[in-house]
């Protein structure tokens, strides 16, 4: 058996894991470990930008952005953590810039900033020029970043390496087991502090923008500990995947002025937001798309829209509503402006479509995207394991995986990569802190054994199912039921199918049976977390009998503070069954009040 | 929905654990013309024979996962559509580095030429309260480069550097430029230095596959060109 020792261990070398070790590196003996190589990581596909009231183009106000942001949420998101993330804005842009991030530039050098959905100039309720960008790669160019300066600081990585569970001793953390992915062998980290900042899981659903390594290994084993998991209801239709293949277009598109057209040729926005039209919050936009499909209005009667970006189309709605530009005058965008600040987009389109976007519209449909919820933990990042806040003293989760909450019931666009570099910085300084502080607990008298017992129980399964098919009917009933609107029958029937899933599960065959490289083994692996993930999502969901968010029911349609302003955690008994308790919303300035765009 | 075709896939396979020497595989699939290549290749991992590996991740062409050579190219698997790479696809390993199993290479001495040219933003002096100031026209200077998902399917394309693997290669020089043209960077002549090396930039012979290999579609013949000049003239030309 092979050991590492280190004070400090981050699982996952996304925004959140890198950001973290920076700072944990500094004041602790600290090793990442990552089923990826860091530069594969899903934070490189984010787009549009990351949100800051730097007011570089316009008035602006980190409370503004803090009261979008709630809004956004429906009320859900937890306003102190809200306030502090918001405030800690501006600082944490500028400090990505002093590690030379290439944001876009104004005319006279600062960074650039656009529009984007739910961000608003709180007097005039008008999109305000919020999200710092980097072209459409800005996602790409944080990742990139954070790496590099985790390589001048000489962070240690453990590339290509699967964390399998989360030990635990004395009521605190104790460490990991980790499977290394080229030999097979398994590797245990005594730690006196872990921070799964593990990611996603979108490929729970069949239409996602998620990477297909996006499978809530982090949140599952949690689970599996007894730890509860929160919010896991709300989960991110984005409006605008491509159709069919669920890749992301960011809504930077109609921050630069797209629109969504339906089959009659109408910008159907201003009905369902007469203010800020296409850029109102993203389950508005999805209900609507939704909405407009129901009512036969898709293209061609099909289940998607048009999203309409061609710089004539741009302009004559620009006209209309009157927008200026930044010297005052009225807007207008060129092709070749679009071309700079949409590359990315432009490419997309042209490899997977075969279209041009400046001369044709884009065919899109609502995509899974992003889990509001995850792994609770206080603002200083911390997890929590009960309704009072208790915590286990130190385990950590930041980014995707964790639930803060300063998303709520729906994410506002660029608050995730603002999470990951905010809530990634305060990990990594309490890990040091508490490295610092704290003696070792040993670790427990099983390290690795439960873990290689599910490996040979996956290896050597008898059965004859084939994960890769459990998986796409999971994925194609949790699309079906739980998607962008939803009912008891509907989640009832997708629940049923994810447990007759789980059976079956039980019986799977993987295919390969060496140790170099088994993707099978560990892929297989993974759909058992999906199934968790899968199940506690539906139950979650189905527990909730209101509509909040993305967390939209036919059945219930009208959001209900008196009974269920409240987070929900969701614990897995030893016997796989589910039990619900509830935490309050921190509320500070804001109560709750009817959502308008 | 637009019809299915039958596709044979040839995958140049490799498990050192059991196999003497690389050998062809073939396979069957069923394939819509927009699915990727790398679609059909889950076809056969996931439905035909679970022992193929392959990295990936985003399946978009973002993360830089799943370079390979396809109909003799380098690629992006999740980048080449079904019906541009037809009905007999030969799918092989990136050449020059080893073959761990499969698809999947070791990318160690890759990244080792990555962390040799300092791919990270130095600036000294104290910074400043808000950003330091960057003209759009400086910015432009180096946005080509920083399109980079150090894929390495440049790299492997390049006859310098399968006649030499101690070449830098073009993505580690592209990863340079990014810094040398960076108007804020105050190490671009230590990186100039490095890359004067022998084994560094002048090893290029203007072959260019790399060009055509980059999935980004960076003009790495001219970010070399830049590089190469910056040398002579010991000048960034700002």
């Amino acid at each position: 058996m092979n050991y590492h020792k280190y004070e400090t261990v981050i699982v996952g070398a996304g925004g959140a894991g890198l950001m973290a070790a920076l700072y944990a590196s500094r004041g602790s003996d600290t090793a990442v470990i990552s089923k990826l190589y860091p530069v594969r990581s899903h934070t490189g596909a984010a787009q549009g930008g990351i949100g800051a009231a730097l007011g570089n183009m316009e008035e602006d106000h980190p409370e503004w952005h803090a009261y979008d942001t709630v809004k956004g949420s429906d009320y859900l998101a937890d306003q102190d953590a809200v306030e502090m993330m918001t405030s800690m804005a501006p600082g944490i842009v500028i400090e990505l810039e002093h590690m030379g991030l290439p944001f876009d530039r104004t005319p006279d050098g600062k960074i650039a900033q656009r529009r984007f959905g739910g961000h608003t100039n709180n007097i005039t309720g008008k999109p305000v020029m919020r999200a710092c960008h980097a072209a459409d790669r800005t996602g790409h160019m944080i990742l990139q970043t954070l790496y590099q300066q985790c390589i001048k600081q000489g962070v240690t990585f453990f590339d290509e390496y699967q964390v399998m569970d989360l030990l635990i001793n004395e009521g605190r953390v104790a460490g990991v087991v980790a499977y290394e992915i080229a030999t097979g062998e398994l590797h245990v980290f005594h730690a006196k502090n872990v921070l799964f900042a593990t990611g996603g899981w979108g490929r729970v659903w069949k239409i996602t923008s998620n990477a297909i390594s996006y499978t809530g290994d982090g949140a599952a084993i949690v689970l599996r500990k007894g730890l509860p998991l929160e919010d896991l209801e709300f989960f991110q239709f984005h409006p605008t995947g491509i159709y069919k293949m669920g890749i992301l277009i960011t809504e930077g598109v109609r921050g630069e002025g797209g629109v969504l057209i339906n089959n009659e040729g109408e910008r159907f926005m201003e009905k369902y937001a007469p203010t800020v039209k296409d850029l109102a919050s993203r389950d508005v936009v999805s209900r609507a798309i939704y909405l407009e499909i129901k009512a036969g209005r898709g293209i061609n009667g099909q289940p998607y829209v048009y999203l309409d970006v061609r710089p004539e189309t741009v302009n004559k709605y620009f006209e209309k509503d009157g927008v200026l530009g930044p010297d005052g005058k009225p807007k207008r965008v060129t092709a070749e402006y679009l071309l700079k600040k949409l590359p990315d987009i432009i490419d997309f389109c042209k490899t997977y479509l075969g279209i041009d976007p400046m001369k044709e519209p884009i065919p899109v449909q609502p995509t899974a995207h992003y889990a509001m919820g995850g792994i609770p933990t206080t603002k200083f990042t911390e997890v929590i394991v009960a309704p009072d806040n208790t915590i286990m003293p130190g385990l950590y989760a930041a980014g995707e995986t964790a639930c803060v909450s300063v998303h709520g019931a729906n994410r506002l666009g660029t608050n995730s990569l603002l999470d990951l570099v905010v809530f990634g910085k305060i990990a990594g300084q309490r890990m040091a802190e508490f490295a610092r502080e704290n003696d070792w607990v040993p670790l427990p008298k099983e390290t690795w054994e439960p873990v290689q017992a599910e490996l040979d129980r996956l290896l050597n399964n008898p059965g004859n199912e084939n994960p890769y098919q459990i998986r796409a009917e999971m994925q194609e009933a949790m699309n079906d039921g739980v998607g962008v609107f939803r009912t008891e029958e509907l989640m009832q029937q997708a629940l049923d199918k994810i447990r007759e899933l789980k059976e079956r599960y039980k019986h799977i065959r993987v295919m390969d049976k060496g140790k170099r490289f088994n993707q099978d083994l560990l892929e297989a692996w993974e759909v058992g977390n999906l199934l968790d993930i899968a199940e506690a999502t539906t139950v979650s969901a189905l527990n909730r009998k209101e509509s909040r968010g993305a967390h939209s029911r036919d059945d219930y349609p009208k959001r209900d503070d008196e009974n269920w302003l409240k987070h929900t955690l969701i614990y897995r008994e030893a016997d796989g069954t589910f039990r619900i308790e509830y935490k309050p919303v921190v509320i500070t300035k804001w109560q709750p009040k009817e959502r308008v765009y | 929905m637009a019809e299915t075709f039958r596709a044979t896939i040839r995958i140049l396979r490799y498990n050192p654990d059991v196999d003497k020497k690389p050998h062809w595989a073939e396979y069957t699939v069923e394939v819509e013309p927009t699915d990727r290549v790398i679609d059909a290749l889950h076809q056969i991992k996931w439905f035909q024979d679970g022992t193929l590996a392959v990295r990936r991740s985003c399946l978009h062409g973002v993360c830089g996962s799943d370079a390979m050579i396809i109909n003799g190219r380098n690629a992006l698997a999740c980048k080449v559509l079904m019906k541009n790479a037809g009905t007999m696809v030969t799918v092989e390993p990136l050449r020059g580095f080893r073959v761990i199993k499969d698809l999947v290479v070791d990318m160690e001495p890759f990244f080792e030429k990555y962390r040799s040219i300092m791919p990270y933003f130095i600036n000294n002096d104290p910074p400043p309260p808000r950003e330091r100031y960057q003209s759009p026209e400086d910015r432009a200077r180096f946005d080509d480069t920083t399109k980079c998902i150090l894929c390495a399917a440049c790299t492997t394309s390049c006859p310098s550097f399968w006649a030499n693997p101690k070449y830098v290669g073009p993505s580690a020089i592209v990863q340079a430029h990014r810094f040398i043209f960076d108007s804020r960077d105050q190490a671009w002549e230590e990186r100039l230095r490095i890359l004067a090396d022998r084994d560094g930039v002048w090893r290029c012979r203007s072959v260019f596959n790399c060009v055509e290999a980059c999935p980004r579609e960076i003009n790495i013949k001219k970010a070399i060109a830049e590089v190469q000049q910056a040398i002579l003239t010991g000048s960034r030309g700002f």
